[in-house]
This record gives C-alpha cells, sequence and structure tokens, in this order.
C-alpha cells in the first residue's frame, strides 16, 4: 500500500460560534471579519513544516489541494506549496502528491502541465499528477464558470495537457474553449511519457468512465468515510468488473481521517474538540452551493437523484452537530484511538474498499501544531509499519512515481 | 377547456429536437418560457383563446433530448436556433412573449431580427444589470428562499401549484431531473450574470413592446422595468399591484387582458 498525507491547510481559529453566525464556511465568510493575515502565513508555515515532518516520518507521499474563498481549506495555487515541498524534501524516497491544479479554472490549462512538470523536474521525478474537476464552489461561484460547462472544459484540459506533455511537434490547439496558436512545452516532466495521474471524484458515474479510459487512478474524497464509502466504491468496482479491466486496488485512491494516541480514551482527550471542529465548522457549506445546476451532467444527475445518493448525504449531515468522539469513530467518519484500534479499523477499510492508494488527513481543522506533529509520529510509528504490505503481494502500482514503486525503507528514526 | 397539442420539430441540422405545445386560434403567438422549463398554464389558456399560441420548450430541455444542449454554445446560437424554428414553424412574424429567462430571449430575438416580431411583450425579463439592484442567482439558492422572492403570496395558491412536487416516488424523481436541468440549460447562456450584451443590441429592437412587471418582484426587481423601457422605443411599463415575478398567474385576469388590449391596439 501506499500512504500519503494530506492536508488541506484550514483556518484553525474560527469563532465558537461560527456556524451559527455566518451562512458558509466556503464562498461568502467575510473575511473582513474573520481573517487575519498574520495568522494565516502562520498557517502556511505549519502545513509545510508538519508535510515534511510526514515525509521525514517515512509516509510515501505528501498531499496538497486546491480551493478559493473559503475557511475549510485555503491554497489557492497548490503548486506554491508543491514547489516548496518537492525542494524540501529532496534526497527522500517521498511522492509530491498534488491534488491538485484545478483543470476547469486554469487558463490556459498549459500552465498547470507547465508548473507539473516544474514540480517533477524540481523533485527528480516524484510527482503524482492529480487532476481535479474541481467543486462546484471553486470553480462555478469563485471562478464564474457555467455549471454545465465544467465537465466539458475539464476533459478538454486534461486532453491538451496529456497531449503538451507528450507531443514530439510543435502543435496548435483548436478547441471549443481554449485555442493556443503554437503549444512547445517548456520544460517536460522528466517522468515518461507523463508523471502519474490521480482523478479525485465523489462518486460521480462520468468521472469513473474517465479515469477507466485513460487508464488513470480513481480517488474517492470523501469524509464520511468506509462505510458510506463502500456503496461508491462497490460501484466502482462492479464498473471495473464490467469493463474487462484489471481489479488492481492500486486503481484507486481513498481519503480518510485518522487519529492516533496512546490509547482509545487519550486519542478522545486529544482529538474530540478538532473533529467537531473540521464537521460543524470546516464543513459548514451552504447545501445550495453544492451542486448548481448543471455541475453534474445529466446521466451524474439522474444517477443520483434516482439512487437517492443526495438526500443520503445531507440527512445523515443533519444529524451530525449532536454527534461525540465515539459517534464519529462508530460511524467510520474518522479511524480514531489507540495504535491497535486504528490499525484494526484502517486494514478493515481498505480491505472493504479495495484500495491501494491511501490518503490520510492528520491535520484535522482546528489542531494545533505540535498535537498534528504528534499524530503523525504516531501514525507512522505505530501503525503504518503494520498496515504497509497490504497489495504488495499480488499487485503492482502503475499509479505511482516509478523511482519510488519499491517499499520505502523505515528511515523515520534516523530522519527525525 | 383547450385542447394542447404536442409537436416535436427539427432544427439546429436535426440536432435540437425541441417539443412545442400549440393550442387555439387566431393570429401566431409565440411564448418563451422562464428557467424552471415550460409548463401549460391558465395564462397560456388565456391566451389560447384569442390566439395560436406556440411554446417551445428550450434547447436541452426537452424529455429524452438533454444532451442537445450541448450543440448549442452560446446566445447568439440560440438566437439563430430561434430565428431557425420560426421558420420551421412557418412563422413570419408573430407576436412573441417571453417570461424572466424567456423575455431575455425574446428581447434578443426581437433585436436581432427586428422584422420577425411584430409585437413583443416582456414578463418581468431578465437581461440587463444594475450594480444597486442585482439580479438574484436562482441557481444557488435554496427553493423556500426563491418562493419567498417571486411570488407575492409564497403560501399562496400560484406558488403551491408552481412548487408541489407529485406524490408518487418516480413521478417526483422525474420532475425534480426536469427542473433541475431546465435550470442547467437555461443557466448555460446567463451564468454567472446574466448581462450578456443585451444593452448593446437592444435599441434595434422595433416592434412595438409591452413591459409587463410585479411590483412585488424580489427576484428580478421592478427598476428594471424603466431600465428596459427607455431602451426601446415607443416601449410601454404596466406594474402589476399584487404581484411578483410570476405576474401573468397572480394576476392572471389583468395580466391576459393587458395582452390581449396591447395585441388589438
Amino acid at each position: 500500500m501506499k500512504i500519503s498525507m494530506f492536508h488541506l491547510m484550514p483556518y484553525r481559529d474560527l469563532p465558537a460560534d461560527f456556524e451559527q453566525r455566518y451562512h458558509s464556511v466556503w464562498v461568502d465568510p467575510p473575511w473582513t471579519e474573520l481573517g487575519n493575515s498574520e495568522k494565516v502565513g502562520q498557517y502556511y508555515n505549519w502545513t509545510l513544516d508538519e508535510l515534511i515532518y510526514a515525509a521525514k516520518a517515512g509516509l510515501d507521499g505528501i498531499c496538497v489541494n486546491e480551493h478559493h474563498q473559503n475557511a475549510y481549506g485555503f491554497m489557492p495555487n497548490p503548486n506554491l506549496m508543491g514547489a516548496v515541498l518537492a525542494r524540501a524534501t529532496n534526497g527522500m524516497d517521498v511522492a509530491i502528491v498534488q491534488m491538485g491544479a484545478t483543470l476547469p479554472t486554469t487558463n490556459p490549462p498549459t500552465r498547470i502541465a507547465e508548473e507539473y512538470s516544474m514540480i517533477d523536474c524540481i523533485s527528480g521525478g516524484r510527482l503524482v499528477a492529480g487532476m481535479p474537476l474541481g467543486t462546484a464552489m471553486d470553480v462555478t461561484l469563485c471562478a464564474g464558470i457555467t455549471p454545465i460547462e465544467q465537465r466539458e472544459r475539464y476533459y478538454e484540459a486534461h486532453d491538451l495537457i496529456l497531449k503538451a506533455w507528450t507531443a514530439p511537434e510543435i502543435f496548435a490547439w483548436n478547441g471549443k474553449y481554449f485555442q493556443l496558436p503554437m503549444v512547445n512545452l517548456w520544460p517536460r516532466p522528466i517522468q515518461k511519457p507523463y508523471p502519474p495521474v490521480w482523478v479525485p471524484g465523489l462518486g460521480s458515474l462520468s468521472t469513473w468512465e474517465f479515469s477507466a479510459k485513460h487508464d488513470h487512478c480513481y480517488c474517492f474524497l470523501s469524509y464520511w468515510g468506509a462505510k458510506l464509502g463502500k456503496k461508491v466504491m462497490d460501484g466502482f468496482w462492479e464498473f471495473v468488473d464490467a469493463h474487462r479491466l484489471e481489479p488492481n486496488p492500486y486503481r484507486a485512491g481513498f481519503l480518510q481521517l485518522v487519529v492516533v494516541a496512546e490509547s482509545d480514551a487519550q486519542a478522545e482527550k486529544l482529538y474530540a474538540e478538532h473533529i467537531k471542529y473540521f464537521y460543524d465548522k470546516s464543513l459548514h457549506i451552504a447545501a445550495e452551493f453544492f451542486f448548481p445546476p448543471g455541475h453534474q451532467d445529466y446521466r451524474s444527475l439522474e444517477n443520483s437523484i434516482r439512487k437517492g445518493l443526495i438526500q443520503t448525504q445531507f440527512e445523515l449531515q443533519a444529524q451530525v452537530p449532536n454527534w461525540q468522539f465515539k459517534d464519529f469513530v462508530e460511524n467510520g467518519f474518522v479511524i480514531g484511538g489507540g495504535p491497535a484500534t486504528v490499525r484494526d479499523m484502517l486494514v478493515e477499510a481498505v480491505t472493504k474498499l479495495r484500495v491501494g492508494n491511501l490518503m490520510v488527513l492528520l491535520h484535522i481543522g482546528s489542531m494545533p501544531h505540535e498535537l498534528t506533529l504528534k499524530n503523525i509520529d504516531m501514525f507512522a510509528r505505530e501503525v503504518m509499519p503494520q498496515i504497509h504490505d497490504l497489495w504488495d503481494d499480488k499487485w503492482e502500482n502503475r499509479w505511482w512515481p516509478e523511482r519510488l514503486r519499491a517499499k520505502r525503507q523505515a528511515s523515520l528514526a534516523a530522519a527525525l | 377547456m383547450v385542447t394542447v397539442q404536442e409537436r416535436t420539430v427539427s432544427v439546429w441540422n436535426n440536432q435540437v429536437k425541441p417539443k412545442i405545445r400549440l393550442a387555439g386560434s387566431g393570429p401566431a403567438l409565440v411564448y418563451l418560457h422562464g428557467a424552471y422549463g415550460l409548463r401549460w398554464d391558465a395564462f397560456l389558456d388565456e391566451l389560447a383563446r384569442t390566439f395560436t399560441v406556440y411554446a417551445p420548450e428550450h434547447p436541452g430541455t426537452t424529455a429524452g433530448d438533454p444532451d442537445s444542449i450541448k450543440s448549442l454554445d452560446n446566445l447568439w446560437d440560440l438566437v439563430l436556433y430561434y430565428e431557425e424554428m420560426f421558420d420551421r414553424l412557418g412563422l413570419q412574424s408573430p407576436v412573441v412573449i417571453g417570461h424572466s429567462f424567456g423575455g431575455m430571449v425574446a428581447a434578443e430575438i426581437a433585436a436581432s431580427y427586428p422584422k420577425r416580431v411584430s409585437k413583443l411583450v416582456l414578463l418581468c425579463p431578465i437581461g440587463l444589470w444594475r450594480d444597486d439592484a442585482p439580479v438574484k442567482n436562482w441557481m444557488v439558492m435554496p427553493m423556500e428562499a426563491v418562493a419567498q422572492a417571486a411570488f407575492y403570496d409564497p403560501t399562496g395558491p400560484v406558488a403551491r401549484q408552481l412548487l408541489t412536487l407529485p406524490d408518487d416516488p418516480v413521478a417526483r424523481q422525474d420532475a425534480e431531473i426536469q427542473l433541475t436541468w431546465s435550470l442547467a440549460c437555461t443557466g448555460k447562456f446567463i451564468w454567472p450574470i446574466p448581462d450578456k450584451g443585451l444593452k448593446k443590441r437592444i435599441h434595434r429592437i422595433t416592434a412595438p413592446t409591452l413591459i409587463i412587471w410585479g411590483r412585488e418582484d424580489k427576484l428580478v426587481p421592478p427598476v428594471y422595468a424603466q431600465e428596459f423601457a427607455s431602451r426601446i422605443a415607443g416601449a410601454r411599463v404596466e406594474l402589476i399591484e399584487r404581484a411578483a415575478h410570476v405576474p401573468q398567474l397572480e394576476q392572471l385576469a389583468t395580466v391576459s387582458g393587458l395582452v390581449r388590449a396591447f395585441v388589438a391596439g
């Protein structure tokens, strides 16, 4: 298995009554009332330090992503962070997983091809190229892209980036959304023909088909854990089966919130308030921003209304404000506790979902810096070694930078 | 009771097959519906007593033809598409009535092809923009908020009739899908701000024009009535009391009377 630390870079100090006072954490939280630039400078530095610490602790990869106009996670350009991380981890066998720069809002998309190439060159071929469609909040509201065109723009941007990376000749791109007279990418990535591509998604049929067609890794990014995730991932594996694709677990990625301490009781004591903060405040997103009409194409819309997928998620979310630590753990939203509990739960989750590329969110909501380092440290020492070998007896991770595919040696003690 | 017929025509090089509802007799009148999709309602019944009403569904919003929206990229395509549809239907110069989004489309057609519209009625149209009176973005508003803004009486019979979804689960899903997709398809031409250049073209309208607005419209504020009127030579404004964004149903008798008199006059 390959295990990467994911970081959202959230605002860590929202007021206690944030969710009562404000409409949404995304799109319209007023910076002038809530934001503090000095603090945010500190957050960015902590975020980088935490990810570098995870790299030193032996995690296989470190992930950043792109979001806008929010206190939930705000790295408007993840490639700025990725460049710092690539430089700071030179000499380490850690992947720089950009999950990533949002395709439909980057104009021209060759900008992403260039920046990813830069990161791949700086890191010596350690890039994983995430290609997100982007949330409706980011793409349609913050960037003004027409909802019904978001996916088409995405497909076109994707094709353009791949061609820009691989075409031996200079070419003209006469697309519907982008027209470029002479594409001649400088630089190009070290990895050939191009870095592994991961496609984050939320369970939409169209994204599965797209990932399968291009042989990319499909990553289900969810905060609702493996119990709910199973519904989506079962559908994904049925799809893989129906299309006679190799059922390689590394074809799939999954994101999981994880907190580890010396014991279950200690984990609750240390992390409970930060998990509450995350679900109550960081995810306080106005429902009407999630799916502006057209964000889902017609077939995905039909699929989710007929199967009640949106309904289920909103009903569940409505219960969350009353939850305690144990509810988050029992419902599988969070995998948390002493090392043995976390190991058992994680093995069960990734086996059940058949996922080879695991992303763990080890900084959650309001977690302070020191506690985050502790969580990373406990996870790397007490949990990771026992689950690291999963899947490797049978499957090769074709969706991982080639030079990093061997098992990473546990160099953590020396590194720290 | 008016008998409503359905007809499917093939437009845009056979790439779009919209359903058109047809009823009544008398002079030809084209009705262009708003963002929530076409529904044959009491206002169209009223019009059908005096006119031959043609009510087409906007491209992509016809059940069974959702992907046809992909063949139209922008507002210019949409205007050409409607001019072509007029030809298919054998309409040389009909009366054109447009509601809300349909009002913007009607104004664009009348500005692009002044000779193809004999008389123009705009029911609280979108298409212009004032920073001090922003048009509400209904695509990202909860239904309750839309109802509060769009109806004079948000719990009254007109609102209930338009907002109530069927009880049968499958019919309800059908309705939700249809509604969402209508918003998606019409949204293609207006996102994120419904100001796509009509202000540069609107002076070209030569059809006698009647602008009707509900005085209590909080979705598209009635200050826009004057914005439209000041740009169209000879246009007349009627503000309707006890009505908001759906004046033709909220004050059915008044509005249908105004339309009949205007077309006859």
